[in-house]
């Protein structure tokens, strides 16, 4: 295997010391199906996703992994089964998605920033409407975590002036603040120049050495073998093969996996 | 340098080479003219023929507008003058008339007296717009912009100060039963007791508590009616009512027009298109003739308030659609963004969708307000006596029997400084909103 050579993840230490996986569990998926229209885009998904957990999700484009991502803080409808997020069933109650939402932190493959409020205002905006934390109070957390991702001096510019992996991490920062339980990452690298990937990495597995509980969807195989402490390979909207990375990477049993391995891997 | 130099590898510069000039042809004036007026010969002979149209057109104008009489009483008596000095033949402006009928102009038949009272009204409305419209301003005026719309009215229409302190209590209601009710009987409970309760209050007690009120205490100022106002003033009116009432309504029909809720969008979507599918024309018609037929007999619905009405309704329903275009330019992401940082509805929509999609939407937004604005002479078909209304007055008198031109150009020219201003103010705003790029 030759990308553990090329991976930008390859040359870092990881401290595993705080990654521990407790009996809590976090996300529950039983018997979950979703269509768009009459199209069957996940299949009978069940998915059990303890605190502290680090998921990778992978698969080919359409296997319906962002949909599986974005139905646990319900920017997707499902249409049978139940997905509980920390105890609370995502149903049609407004009260329970926007719970879940405030609990849950996103980042998106497009960041998804809010162009008209500068890096500060990004970050406190959900702090002080949501959680209605005094503006004093949010403005220090965004700093914390914006110190954290490395870009406290960017704080008052506007997104339009950053560079594509700096708004990935003031995305990064802008979830952080409302202090979720869990983050989910959509292919948050995907739309990075090769050089950038690395900065957004550094900090996503940062928030893994912190013992943060992660789905990631991400063609970062590197990432994945490195923090990750499960892989789920995804096709046709349903989850083919899951296991711990090493197992994952070096013993795949499904012959759907192999050939998906064989195809990232193999250049 | 030397050929043989030129044409070797390795070359060494012994002196370098001072700072120049370009060349004449290439910067200033020159250079401008160049490449603006003179860039080829088919452009060459536009500059010139464009030139002497200018010529032509300002040396029959700027003579008759510079050389116009301001001086007289009546059409007759500027000609009188004009022959004295200048000769018969001599084709000279009678502005005479503007400074005869000024009055009228600007405020119809509103009593000369109390002139005063919707020149207050107006500087009201510029200071309580001023924080809304500049970013400077103390934000403390924001309670006198609340406060506005019910001391320009008792200025304009006086009459008791009771009758809109009695309706401007409404809306507190309203308000403190959205802001506490949701607490006690729950949030949709809290929002229909905040539309149902204002309106009983005002079709029930806000009469009888006037009357009370105005026999306890009667302070108030001279009542005009509606019928008195007229010229620019109506213009005025109508149109800035219409603008600040239109743009709310409008931000709500394109959000419903969104909106998943089937009676909701329905409405919307069935209110946005009658209403622009019809004349305006048609619109002030049904208002100042249909509604009677309608209303219970004996009701004497102002016809100013119903012509209000219906401006707002056909400008908000163009406002609608301008807006949605720019809702729709909003890529899903800022939903996506909003949605996943837990923002309800109203948040996200007032915080993340609306600054961006307003933004979009300004030269659309200001090119119906301005749309609007000139509208408002149609009201002259339903009798009412708007600038246009008044010109056509003026010309039946004995006095200024005859003269056109010289009214048409100042109404014209008044509606084009207002419109001009409103685009001016949207690219001043438009160039303040940019941050992409900055």
């Amino acid at each position: 295997m030759t990308d553990a050579q090329t991976s930008p993840v390859a040359d870092r230490k990881i401290d595993r010391s705080k990654m521990a996986v407790s009996d809590e569990v976090a996300i529950e998926i039983r018997d979950m199906n979703k269509w768009f229209g009459n199209f069957h885009v996940l299949r009978d998904i069940n998915l059990t996703v303890n605190q502290g957990e680090r998921i990778v999700v992978c698969g080919p484009s359409g296997s319906g992994k962002s949909t599986l991502i974005r139905c646990i803080n319900a920017l997707e409808e499902h249409q049978k089964g139940t997905i509980s997020v920390d105890g609370t069933l995502l149903s049609n109650d407004l009260k329970n998605i926007d719970r879940v939402r405030s609990e849950v932190g996103m980042v998106f493959q497009h960041f998804n920033l809010f162009p008209h409020l500068t890096i500060l205002e990004n970050c406190t905006l959900a702090p002080i409407w949501v959680r209605k934390t005094p503006k004093r109070e949010a403005e220090e957390t965004a700093m914390y975590f914006l110190n954290k991702v490395k870009i406290p001096e960017q704080a008052d510019k506007y997104p339009g002036q950053l560079s594509g992996g700096q708004q990935q991490r003031v995305a990064i920062a802008r979830s952080l603040c409302m202090r979720p339980r869990i983050m989910l990452f959509d292919e948050p690298t995907s739309a990075l120049d090769p050089e950038m990937i690395k900065e957004v990495l550094d900090t996503m597995i940062q928030l893994a050495e912190e013992g943060m509980t992660m789905i990631c969807v991400t063609h970062e195989m590197g990432f994945a073998r490195q923090v990750a402490n499960r892989v789920i390979f995804m096709d046709q909207g349903q989850i083919v093969e899951q296991n711990e990375p090493e197992e994952f990477f070096n013993n795949p049993k499904s012959d759907r996996t192999k050939l998906f391995l064989s195809q990232i891997l193999g250049h | 340098m030397s050929d043989v130099h030129a044409q070797t590898v390795s070359y060494v510069r012994e002196t370098m080479l001072p700072e120049a000039e370009p060349p004449v042809t290439e910067r200033g004036a020159i250079k401008w003219l160049r490449e603006n007026l003179f860039s080829s010969w088919l452009n060459a002979i536009l500059t010139i023929l464009s030139l002497f149209v200018i010529y032509y057109v300002l040396s029959h104008t700027l003579g008759w507008m510079l050389y116009g009489i301001w001086d007289a009483g009546s059409l007759t008596e500027c000609r009188q003058i004009r022959n004295e000095l200048y000769g018969e033949d001599a084709s000279v402006a009678c502005w005479a008339v503007l400074a005869d009928r000024w009055d009228q102009l600007l405020f119809g038949f509103y009593p000369q007296d109390l002139y005063w009272r919707p020149v207050a009204a107006l500087l009201v409305f510029f200071v309580a717009v001023s924080p809304i419209l500049f970013e400077g301003v103390p934000r403390k005026l924001f309670y006198l912009t609340a406060a506005a719309p019910f001391i320009c009215f008792w200025l304009i229409w006086g009459g008791t100060i009771w009758g809109p302190i009695v309706v401007a209590l409404g809306f507190v209601i309203a308000g403190a039963i959205f802001r506490y009710g949701a607490e006690m009987v729950g949030p949709l409970l809290a929002i229909i007791g905040a539309f149902l309760v204002p309106i009983l209050y005002w079709l029930l007690l806000a009469g009888p508590l006037t009357g009370m009120l105005n026999s306890i205490a009667p302070i108030g100022m001279q009542y005009v009616s509606s019928d008195e106002i007229g010229g620019f003033m109506l213009a005025f009116i109508i149109g800035i009512t219409g603008i600040i009432l239109s743009f709310p309504l409008g931000i709500l029909l394109a959000l419903g027009r969104q909106s998943d809720l089937f009676i909701i969008n329905k409405t919307c979507v069935t209110f946005i298109e009658v209403i622009r599918g019809v004349p305006l024309i048609v619109w002030l018609f049904t208002a100042s003739l249909l509604l009677n037929y309608f209303l219970p007999p004996g009701t004497n619905f102002d016809l100013l308030l119903r012509v209000i009405i219906m401006v707002t309704f056909f400008a908000s329903a163009y406002m609608a659609e301008v807006i949605r275009g720019g809702l729709a330019a909003l890529p899903r992401g800022q939903y996506e963004g909003a949605d996943s940082l837990g923002l309800n509805y109203w948040q996200s929509m007032q915080l993340i969708i609306l600054p961006q999609a307003l933004k979009i939407s300004i030269p659309g937004i200001v090119n119906t307000f301005i749309g609007l604005f000139k509208d408002t002479t149609l009201v002259v078909f339903v009798g009412l006596s708007d600038p246009i209304g008044f010109s056509n007055l003026i010309r039946a008198t004995t006095d200024w029997n005859g003269i056109y031109w010289e009214l048409f150009i100042f109404i014209g020219l008044c509606f084009f400084i207002c419109c001009f201003s409103m685009s001016k103010y949207s690219q001043f705003l438009e160039r303040k909103l940019r941050t992409e790029h900055r």
